[in-house]
C-alpha cells in the first residue's frame, strides 16, 4: 500500500494501541461477553496491521475467518455455557498471577532482545504490493500444493470431529452389535456422569 | 522519532511479542475455559503478525510468510471448532467451565 510514512506511522500507533488495550481487556475483564467482543476488535486491528503490511488478501481472510467465524463461534459457546457460577477461591492465586506475570515479562524481554539484536537482512526486496494475491495463488498451486490439499482434509476432519463431539443425540441402537442403546442413560444427559463426587468414597 | 521514515520491522516484532506474552499470561491465569481458547487465538495472531512482518520486510518478492499465515489461519479455525466442541462436551459432563475443576487426570 502506498501511503505517506506519517500516515502509516499514525495508523500503526492507533492499531497497536487498539490491539494491546483490546487484548488486555480480553484477558483481564471479568465479564466474558465483553472479552469476546473485544477479541473481535483485536482481530479487526490485526487485519488493519496486515493492510499496512501490503497483504490485502490475508487481511480479508482474517476478517472473514476470525471475525466472521471464530469470534461468532466463541460467542455461541459463551451463550451455551454462560451459567453464573461462583468460582471457588484458590489459596495461592495472587502469587500464581505474579509468578506467571514475571515469566511473561521475562519472555517479552527475551523476544525484544532477539528482535533488536539480530541483524535482519534489511532492506529486503521491494514488496510486490497488490500482486500478492496472484503470488499466493501461484504458491498454492505449485510449491505449497500438498499443504494446501492437506489443509482441506484437516478442515473436513475438524468439522466431523466437532460434530461428533458436540452432538447430544446418539443412535438408538449400538452400531456394532445392533443392541438397543440404554435410552435412559442417554436422556439423563442433564445429570452429569462426572460431576465432583468427592463426598463419596470412590472405588479403587 | 523520525516521522518521515516507514514503520520499522522491530515495531511489528515488539507488538507481536507483547501480544504473545499477554496471550500466555491469559492462558495460564484464566479460570474460564472459553477465555483460555481466546488466549490461544491471541497467541496465534501474534505469530501471524510476525510472519506477515517478515514476509513484507525480508521476503517481499516471494511472500512465503503470507502463505504460512493463511495456513495458520486455517489451522486456527479448525482448532477453535474442535476446542469449543470439547468445551461443550466437558460442560455437559461436569456442568462447569472452571479450569480448576477439570482435574480428573491430575495425579
Amino acid at each position: 500500500m502506498t501511503i505517506a510514512s506519517t500516515t502509516e506511522q499514525i495508523c500503526f500507533v492507533l492499531l497497536a494501541a487498539t490491539l494491546v488495550l483490546g487484548s488486555l481487556g480480553v484477558v483481564l475483564l471479568e465479564n466474558i461477553v465483553y472479552s469476546a467482543f473485544l477479541l473481535g476488535g483485536v482481530f479487526l486491528s490485526v487485519a488493519g496491521l496486515y493492510l499496512l503490511l501490503n497483504a490485502s488478501f490475508v487481511a480479508a481472510a482474517q476478517v472473514l475467518v476470525y471475525v466472521g467465524a471464530v469470534n461468532v463461534l466463541i460467542l455461541f459457546a459463551i451463550m451455551l455455557v454462560n451459567k453464573k457460577e461462583s468460582l471457588a477461591s484458590i489459596p495461592s492465586l495472587l502469587s500464581r498471577r505474579l509468578l506467571s506475570g514475571a515469566v511473561c515479562l521475562g519472555l517479552f524481554g527475551l523476544l525484544l532482545r532477539v528482535a533488536f539484536t539480530t541483524a535482519w537482512p534489511l532492506p529486503g526486496p521491494t514488496p510486490i504490493g497488490e500482486e500478492a494475491t496472484f503470488r499466493i495463488g501461484e504458491h498454492f498451486f505449485s510449491d505449497y500444493l500438498l499443504p494446501f490439499e492437506l489443509a482441506s482434509v484437516l478442515l473436513l476432519m475438524a468439522m466431523i470431529g466437532a460434530i461428533v463431539l458436540a452432538r447430544r443425540d446418539v443412535f438408538a441402537s449400538d452400531v456394532i452389535t445392533g443392541e438397543p442403546a440404554d435410552q435412559g442413560l442417554i436422556e439423563k444427559a442433564r445429570t452429569p456422569l462426572l460431576t465432583d463426587r468427592s463426598k463419596q468414597p470412590t472405588a479403587p | 522519532m523520525d516521522l518521515t521514515a516507514p514503520v520499522p520491522l522491530q515495531a511489528f516484532l515488539t507488538l507481536a511479542a507483547l501480544l504473545f506474552c499477554i496471550g500466555v499470561w491469559g492462558l495460564i491465569n484464566s479460570r474460564n475455559a472459553v477465555r483460555v481458547l481466546m488466549s490461544i487465538e491471541l497467541m496465534l495472531n501474534a505469530v501471524n503478525i510476525n510472519l506477515m512482518a517478515f514476509s513484507n520486510y525480508v521476503d517481499g518478492e516471494l511472500i512465503r510468510g503470507q502463505v504460512f499465515a493463511i495456513f495458520v489461519i486455517t489451522v486456527a479455525a479448525a482448532e477453535a471448532a474442535v476446542g469449543l466442541a470439547i468445551l461443550l462436551s466437558l460442560y455437559r459432563n461436569r456442568e462447569t467451565v472452571d479450569m480448576e475443576r477439570f482435574n480428573l487426570l491430575r495425579w
